[in-house]
């Protein structure tokens, strides 16, 4: 599995990055949601919902780039996992339309704001729940003839994207608790360590259940993880992943205040690479692989321009964001 | 077959639903968040509170109608895979950058400055709070920009070639295809009609507190403001909408046709129909009415030019006359009241009865929510126009679909049927009881005289949850939580 460093693997890594990024950063907002029953009604509530509130659309432009950037790098691979995955993806849209709306509407309704934090945390279940179950239909791999998907609408529903929904709605509930953890103080940030504590169990339980199941998946899957040469390149990953383990154990123990959110997304960052491994170098598994699902050069190399100069500028603006609402939520009232 | 049929039949409807549910806030946004730049701009230099009362009054209008938007939007990012997947392998290489590009130089814009200016104002400085806004309003502006810059590549594709996949390649320079021959003319009548939808609203909100109480003056100013964008900004759209028509002309002959209800040619000087029924099946207009030769005045500036009908084109290649000859006349019509509405501001400015002319305000009220009548026609002018293709003369509506069983379709097109209506339903609704309320002296939130414990709301989100509570919350806020039940 040499790496051609191509213009396509460019473009490869860069959407990963943006998924990543989208994983991440939506992650912990999709996270809050998922446990936002779990806060009281009232001033808990309020304080874990506003630590989002200023950068949740920030963060969910990474999902529109993830998107638009697989349409314009990849179009095959666009134009086949959208349809493979129909249900999933209007799921998904769905879900994030209720979980959108209530970041204003709780506000504006006194009346139905019991409604609309319902609405949230569901809107963000579904959501996660969806976006796991893409990612495990990705991997068990996707019908094609020609330049079209060529199974049925229900092909995606199998035990195994069962599982890999659960695992990212529990992934999410993590990174959700800890970056709780950090924005709040007192009574509710020892509830969102209690939180954090289960969440981080269940990812770790989930995360081990899908490797073992992608041994199974696929032979070539197997392979690459369990002979030689190819351990050689991925067998690190399950060690480090062990290592960041335990250490967001122990921060989780000695109560520390930022360590367990970072920690959180280093545990992501492992996982998303340990995939990224597993379906090298193909976009749409089994057989499609990044060469051919690819853009033509020219198309590649205007957007290539385009991220270079917009890449820095963006994470510049973003960093300045988070850093206008750092600290606390509970320290000053910032609306 | 059939079944295919019926799924490319539910895809088209989801997609112009998802659509035009979508444009209504971008519409809405893009003018609204020029509107609150200049109000800051005003602020700033003038200092007077009045400015900064409107700033807050329509931030927060403006922060629903922006999450209603930025939902919509993000369904609409993965419309093109889900429900047109052919049309996405074939022209991704082409649109994919171009879309690449909005959501690298607008979405991360306006989102990422969002923040800060909906809650940021006692965090950063007035100057760079300033910049927040300013940034977000370019961001909407930049959108504006790509999307209509692709939509209008499918109506005038240039600079294409086939690849042995059946892929649209792009051959000329990128910047031929951004911009393609018909989308300096799409962006300019686009983005106008941006502005006027909101200054319509605004001044239909102005014109109703002025109804209420005429020495309002929050009131007063917002409706004198919009006043003068109506005033000199309908004309402008009228030419604007004139010219774009000749660029159609030139590049979708057929779709002109459809506008003006031409089946027939007309070898010397063509009728511009005021009104007639459509009938695609025997090829004419019933119950026409029409003025003769003016149709050929106004597209070809002279009286007895000859015109093609629809009788020179191939009945698979025509689109629906019927939705597009309509949808065409409600615009125009909303276009010329607005001019109306406009000149009759002036006189009243004139004869200084702007803000005591009741009629006037009524009419206000009556026109608040024609831009969004006008902008929806005239995207189905725009794209039933465009039918049977979606890249115009290169690939066909019925070779774009998804492979996809229609139950898959009509399942999703419902659920976003009810849905969109019942959230974006509600969200109006919390916009309509924003403006319900009328602007005074301190919009909430401003005076913040001592840290205090960590509040519930502020500037925005909204009113206060327990207002008793709460030391520094201003009157409106109060008014507000009470109001509304
Ligand atoms: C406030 C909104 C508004 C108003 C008052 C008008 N328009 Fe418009 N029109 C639009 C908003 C709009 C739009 C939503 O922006 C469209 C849809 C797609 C596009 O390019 O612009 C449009 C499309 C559109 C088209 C179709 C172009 C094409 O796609 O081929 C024509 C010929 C006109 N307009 C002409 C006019 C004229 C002659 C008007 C004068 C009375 C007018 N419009 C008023
Ligand atoms: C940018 C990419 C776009 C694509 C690929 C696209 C494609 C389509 C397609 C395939 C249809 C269905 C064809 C039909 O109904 O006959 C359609 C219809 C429609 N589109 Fe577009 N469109 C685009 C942009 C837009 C935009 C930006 C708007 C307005 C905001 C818009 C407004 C509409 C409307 C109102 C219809 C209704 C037509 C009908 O009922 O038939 N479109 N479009
Ligand atoms: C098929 C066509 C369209 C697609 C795929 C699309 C996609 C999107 C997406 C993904 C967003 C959310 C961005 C975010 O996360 O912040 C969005 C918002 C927005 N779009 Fe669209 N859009 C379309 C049509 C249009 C048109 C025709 C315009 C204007 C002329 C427009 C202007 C905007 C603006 C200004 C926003 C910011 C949010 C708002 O103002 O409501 N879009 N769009």
């Amino acid at each position: 599995m040499g790496i051609d460093f191509d213009l396509t693997v460019i473009w490869a890594f860069i959407i990963a990055f943006a998924v990543f990024a989208y994983v991440v950063m939506d992650g912990f907002d999709l996270g809050i949601g998922i446990l936002f029953p779990t806060f009281k009604p009232g001033q808990e509530r309020d304080q874990a919902m506003n630590s989002i509130a200023p950068v949740w659309d920030g963060n969910e432009t990474w999902l529109v780039l993830g998107g638009g950037g697989l349409f314009a790098a990849f179009p095959l691979a666009y134009a086949v996992i959208l349809p493979a995955t129909y249900p999933l993806i209007i799921a998904m849209l769905l879900g994030l339309v209720f979980r959108g709306v209530a970041f204003e509407f709780r506000w504006r309704d006194k009346a139905h704001e019991k409604f609309w934090d319902i609405s949230f945390t569901a809107g963000s279940f579904i959501a996660a729940m969806a976006q796991g179950m893409i990612l495990g239909a990705m991997l068990q791999g996707i019908d094609v003839e020609g330049r079209a998907y060529a199974g049925s609408w229900w092909d995606w529903l199998t035990p195994y994207t069962l599982l890999t929904g659960i695992g990212t709605v529990a992934g999410y509930a993590l990174l959700g608790a800890t970056w709780l953890i950090w924005k709040l103080e007192g009574a509710s940030q020892a509830h969102a360590r209690t939180l954090a504590k289960k969440a981080f169990l269940a990812t770790l339980a989930l995360m081990g259940a899908v490797s073992a199941y992608n041994l199974v998946l696929n032979p070539e899957y197997s392979d690459r993880w369990l002979t030689a040469p190819e351990i050689y390149i991925t067998g690190w990953v399950p060690i480090v992943t062990g290592i960041l383990a335990l250490s967001l154990l122990g921060a989780l123990r000695k109560e520390r205040n930022s360590k367990p959110f970072w920690l959180s997304i280093a545990l992501f960052f492992l996982g998303m690479a340990g995939l990224g491994l597993t379906i090298w170098p193909n976009v749409i598994p089994p057989d499609v692989t990044i060469w051919e699902a690819a853009a033509p050069e020219k198309s590649q190399i205007f957007m290539l321009i385009g991220v270079a100069i917009t890449m820095p500028l963006i994470l510049a603006y973003t960093g300045w964001a988070y850093w206008v609402f750092r600290g606390k939520v509970g320290t000053e009232g910032y609306h | 077959m059939f079944e295919n049929a019926d799924a490319l039949l539910l895809a088209r409807i989801q997609f112009a639903f998802t659509v035009s549910f979508h444009f209504i806030f971008p519409a809405f946004s893009i003018g609204l968040a020029s509107y609150l730049a200049v109000l800051e701009a005003l602020w700033l230099k003038t200092g007077k509170q009045l400015y900064q009362d409107l700033f807050k009054y329509w931030l927060k209008i403006f922060a629903i109608a922006f999450a209603m938007g930025v939902v919509s939007g993000i369904v609409m990012s993965y419309q093109f895979g889900t429900n047109w997947s052919v049309f996405s392998d074939k022209t991704g290489p082409i649109l994919g950058p171009l879309m690449a590009y909005e959501v690298l130089t607008a979405f991360f814009l306006e989102a990422g400055f969002l923040g800060v200016m909906l809650f940021g104002m006692n965090r950063v400085g007035k100057g760079l709070h300033f910049f927040a806004t300013f940034m977000v309003a370019l961001g909407t502006f930049i959108s504006a920009f790509w999307i209509l810059s692709v939509n209008s590549w499918m109506q005038t594709p240039v600079g294409w070639s086939v690849s042995e996949a059946g892929q649209l390649l792009p051959e000329a320079s990128w910047f031929d295809i951004v911009f393609n021959p018909s989308f300096p003319f799409r962006l300019v009548h686009t983005v106008i009609a941006a502005y006027l939808t909101t200054a319509l609203v605004v001044g239909g909100v102005g014109a109703w507190h002025l109804l209420k109480d005429r020495t309002n003056q929050h009131a007063r100013k917002m409706f004198s403001m919009a006043m003068w964008m109506a005033a000199l900004v309908a004309p402008v759209q009228i030419f604007a909408g004139d010219m774009h028509g000749l660029n159609t002309l030139e590049h979708q002959p057929a779709k002109v046709m459809a506008m003006e209800g031409h089946y027939e040619s007309h070898p010397d000087g063509a009728p511009l129909y005021l009104f007639g029924i459509p009938n695609d099946k025997e090829q004419r207009l019933d119950y026409a009415v029409g003025i003769p030769k003016l149709s050929s005045l106004i597209l070809k500036h002279e009286l007895d030019a000859p015109l093609a009908g629809l009788d020179t084109i191939a009945d698979e290649d025509q689109p629906p006359v019927f939705p597009v000859f309509w949808a065409f006349r409600v615009m125009v019509g909303i276009g010329f009241l607005m001019l109306g509405l406009g000149a009759w501001s002036l006189f009243a400015r004139f004869r200084k009865k702007l803000y005591d002319w009741s009629w006037l305000h009524r009419a206000a009220v009556v026109m608040g929510p024609s831009g969004f009548v006008a902008v929806i026609a005239g995207w189905i002018t725009t794209e039933v126009g465009r039918q049977p293709w979606t890249v115009y003369g290169v690939l066909r509506t019925a070779d774009s679909a998804s492979p996809l069983d229609a139950p898959a379709v009509a399942t999703s097109l419902i659920a976003f049927v009810i849905v969109y209506f019942a959230v974006f339903g509600v969200g109006t609704w919390y916009i309509l009881r924003l403006m319900s309320h009328p602007p005074h002296l301190g919009e909430k939130g401003v005076k913040r005289t001592e840290k205090g414990p960590v509040r519930t709301a502020g500037i925005t989100p909204g009113p206060t949850q327990n207002p008793g509570a709460d030391p520094d919350v201003l009157p409106e806020s109060r008014e507000e939580a009470t109001d509304g039940n």
